[in-house]
């Protein structure tokens, strides 16, 4: 075995690699230290992704790779691509170590494996955070026994064999490829040595914008997800869904009737609704919308916007005003918001009386796999289930719902099924991010800040699903930091980057039936957006500029650097009607700014024409893959910000496609967008960069409404009108 | 249920399918070519875009009798063999695609579109992209406008 001990920053974790058994070079990481408070010290304060690594350390082993005899290296992921680019950045951090072409890696999406208990997650932006180390340490491993097998057919010493573009090479120019070496290389005669881990300062990918390597496939419609899967016999299938959430099926009326429409092969009933199995999705649909149903109440009918406003505004309380000095009150509301990812919910299933397969978009599909075959009777260990890359998710895919329904209808009517829900459905029927209010108070006193206290109330969000497990998992043993499990993440997550005084930030859930889900990220995405807007308007209170009055609190020299690259053009001049607004955050490691320019001529139809982004996200392992995910939180931002939520009306949301959530389309979208990837300092580790993006320019944007208009909006979306004729339900 | 005949990237195909069904859905579960993806079914997102006689059209909301004798195409024949359409080879250039489920659609109503004109606006540049490429999609077709 060898052994990588390098021990650098906050990660005093150790890998080391061992030999698979096979005909060809197969390396394995594995994780050296005993988990447990003592042998891997948290960073002083947590954040959420360190407790989600702690729960991970017991299976960091089992991150494969293989070299082929052609040269082309395999590496099995324990993640889902949900479009973060994360097997691009995989693949840099295996070719870089292996001293291999990018294209020769191939990264595969691992099926759910439960031996790897919390170590197959994908959440909290925390995949690179993981798997930065190990990686590296299975491609290195695989790097040294190459060379080795290279030193022994020249009978030389391996540390005179070199490695580079896929090939061993020798000082008088000899080299061999390592497709030829495979083999031998996977020979056990091999002494271990120590392993050392490439410096920084070789580095050639990592750290270089890199395209993604799927991007042909998806250019060219070849990029297979779910439902574009060949598996045999697979009918398609849809569910008809109760008029409000959760609402139970009595009886369908005119199955029999609607079994025999064209192409309808049958309908059965299961807990969430009606599903029709049928030729194509289009007889299915319409086989559904035939359906004839009684339904029985849901947990929410009676609730709607106001009910459920009411309910969080009563649930927190501003309290008695301060003795000593004067104080600044703000109050901030926000709509639910649909995932909506362009994938509606989707999977595949094949259940046979012994055994079923699944094929899902799935970021917990360990936590699915259990949940599949308990709903159908089955033992875990006979059901397969295949991580499929996702068309999108948001979050939306820590829900394995889909995959539980199909699996179910796949059992009802004996035969492989292919079930989608329909976009309404999607919109009406999937989660939310939960609504929320927000009540902040400052305390100054000749000029200083006394005291910041944020108290935020939040419909239950739900965050079981294996992610709540792997919390409660990691926080074993640690201080107590909340009493629920999402109290515990919105104490580890909702962090004020400023010295403001006295600071409390607290969260309390108000229980409600609603599918809520967290929205990339958990609770920042309201949480610190409205935290940097009550910023600017203490800022404005106190007389002071809003970049300066942050730079004067903001505490470490990496995030004042943040702050003034993305400030540069601060205060230039604009036409009338436009203002800039800034916002910050800081999360998962890393750190990000915001500065827009707002065009609110009309205050009804306000436009972001520029944005600047500064973003330090510590090693930078793919700078093009960081700006699309900024670009990426940028638009989401202004989406939530200016006119995107869900109505919700007696027990059901009332949008029910694009058309009526209003995402944010080109129109909507900056002429001028810059991300900035600073440099995160030669120890850098990777920090979390694929929810880091929203919270900023939320509040960026919120900030220059208010500067541009002169009315501080203080409900989200700024424009949210029930501008169209809803769906029937 | 009768026979449609019509072709597809290309190739002549017939399809025994009731007149109203969805070419969309004939295109992927009956014929398998499941490029054009499904996201909304109504002519809003338009992720299924492809091209009817050469125009975008939106194969969720056509009913397969209606092609009948017409030439459609989808994003699986844009390219020329391994040969990329311009607009794709920009979309790489740009390293568009994020989850790339809207991109099919994206592609093929941009290709549409700059036959049209060179300097379409924004509002013309209608499809839903869900992860937010927006930029880079502009940035694209102002790169492949520029090259065709
Ligand atoms: S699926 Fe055709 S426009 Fe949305
Ligand atoms: S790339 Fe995901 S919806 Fe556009």
């Amino acid at each position: 075995m060898t052994e990588n001990a390098e021990h650098t920053g906050v990660d005093r974790r150790r890998f080391l690699a061992f030999l698979v058994a096979a005909p060809t070079l197969t390396v394995a990481a594995v994780q050296l230290d005993t988990p447990g408070a003592a042998a891997v010290p948290l960073p002083e304060p947590p954040d959420l992704g360190d407790v989600l690594n702690l729960a991970a350390l017991p299976t960091s082993h089992l991150l494969t790779l293989k070299v082929a005899e052609d040269g082309t290296v395999d590496f099995w992921l324990p993640r889902e691509e949900v479009g973060q680019g994360l097997t691009t950045a995989v693949a840099m951090l295996v070719a870089e170590e292996l001293d291999t072409a990018l294209d020769t890696v191939r990264v595969h999406l691992d099926k759910a494996r439960p031996e790897l208990l919390f170590n197959q997650l994908t959440g909290s932006s925390n995949s690179i955070r993981s798997l930065y180390r190990p990686v590296r340490t299975a491609a290195a491993a695989a790097r040294q026994r190459l060379a080795w097998a290279a030193a022994l057919r020249w009978g030389t010493e391996p540390d005179r064999v070199t490695t580079r573009g896929g090939r061993a090479l020798l000082a008088d120019g000899r080299s061999i490829a390592y497709g030829e070496l495979a083999r031998e290389a996977s020979s056990d005669r091999f002494a271990e040595q120590p392993l050392a881990l490439k410096p920084r300062a070789e580095h050639r990918l990592i750290g270089s914008p890199t395209s993604r390597i799927d991007a042909r496939a998806l250019v060219t419609g070849r990029q297979q997800y779910t439902l574009d899967l060949d598996i045999p016999g697979a009918k398609p299938a849809m569910v008809r869904r109760p008029p409000t959430i959760r609402g139970s099926v009595r009886r369908v009326r005119n199955a029999a009737a609607v079994e025999t429409m064209p192409g309808v092969l049958a309908v059965t009933a299961i807990a969430t609704g009606v599903a029709v199995v049928a030729e194509t999705f289009g007889q299915a649909l319409a086989g559904k919308e035939a359906l004839d149903v009684e339904w029985g109440p849901g947990p929410v009918d009676e609730l709607s916007d106001d009910s459920l406003r009411a309910k969080l505004r009563g649930a927190v309380a501003q309290g008695l005003p301060p003795l000593l000095g004067r104080y600044v009150d703000a109050e901030f509301d926000f709509a639910p918001v649909s995932h909506a990812p362009l994938e509606t919910n989707c999977a595949v299933a094949d259940v046979r009386p012994a055994h079923a397969t699944v094929w899902a978009p799935a970021q917990s599909p360990i936590a699915a796999r259990k949940a599949v075959a308990d709903a159908i009777g089955l033992p875990d260990a006979l059901v397969d289930f295949h991580v499929v890359q996702a068309g999108g998710s948001f979050g939306r895919r820590l829900f394995h719902d889909a995959a539980i329904e199909a699996a179910q209808v796949s059992k009802a009517v004996r035969r492989p099924v292919r079930l989608m829900w329909s976009r309404v459905d999607d919109m009406r029927h999937g989660r939310m991010r939960p609504a929320t209010h927000h009540k902040l108070r400052a305390v100054h006193a000749g000029g200083a800040l006394l005291s910041f206290r944020h108290r935020m109330a939040s419909v239950a969000m739900d965050v079981r699903h294996g992610f709540g497990d792997a919390i409660t998992a990691g926080l074993t043993g640690l201080p107590l930091v909340g009493e629920t499990t999402a109290q515990a993440m919105f104490a580890l997550s909702v962090r004020s980057p400023y010295d403001m005084g006295a600071t409390r930030q607290t969260l309390t859930e108000v229980p409600l039936q609603l599918p809520t889900g967290s929205w990339r990220g958990v609770f920042s995405g309201t949480g610190r957006a409205a935290e940097e807007m009550f910023v600017d308007e203490l800022a404005e209170r106190l007389g002071q500029d809003p970049v300066a009055f942050r730079r004067a609190r903001l505490r470490t020299a990496a995030q004042r650097a943040v702050l003034d690259k993305a400030a540069a053009g601060w205060g230039r001049e604009l036409p009338a009607g436009w203002a800039q607004g800034v916002g910050f955050h800081e999360e998962y490691r890393s750190r990000t700014a915001c500065v827009v320019d707002l065009d609110a001529t009309d205050p009804k139809a306000p436009r972001v024409m520029r944005a600047v982004i500064a973003v330090d996200a510590g090693r930078a392992v793919n700078p093009r893959g960081i700006e699309a995910q900024m670009l990426g939180g940028l638009t989401d931002a202004i989406a939530t910000t200016l006119r995107a939520g869900l109505h919700l009306d007696k027990g059901l949301p009332l949008e029910g496609s694009y058309s009526q959530f209003h995402y944010a389309r080109q129109r909507n979208s900056p002429y001028e967008a810059k991300v900035h990837v600073l440099d995160g300092g030669p120890d850098a580790e990777p920090g979390g960069i694929g929810e880091l993006g929203v919270p900023a320019p939320v509040a960026a944007i919120a900030n220059a409404y208010a500067r541009a208009t002169g009315r501080r909006p203080r409900s989200f979306p700024v424009h949210f009108a029930v501008d169209f004729e809803p769906f029937p339900r | 249920m009768p026979d449609q005949t019509f072709t597809v990237n290309g190739e002549t195909v017939t399809v025994d399918a009731p007149d109203d069904l969805p070419l969309l859905w004939v295109l992927r579960d009956l014929l398998g070519i499941r490029g054009p993806k499904y996201g909304c079914g109504i002519d809003v997102c338009k992720a299924c875009t492809s091209h009817l006689d050469g125009e975008a059209f939106n194969p969720c909301v056509t009913p397969v009798a209606s092609v009948a004798g017409r030439s459609v195409t989808t994003i699986e024949g844009l390219a020329d063999g391994d040969r990329l359409h311009p607009v794709q080879e920009a979309w790489l250039a740009q390293d568009v695609a994020q989850c790339g489920f809207c991109q099919p659609g994206q592609i093929m109503a941009a290709v549409a579109l700059l036959r049209r004109t060179s300097t379409p606006t924004d509002a013309e540049i209608a499809n839903v992209c869900r992860c937010g490429t927006y930029v880079r999609i502009r940035e694209a077709i102002k790169a492949a406008a520029a090259r065709m």
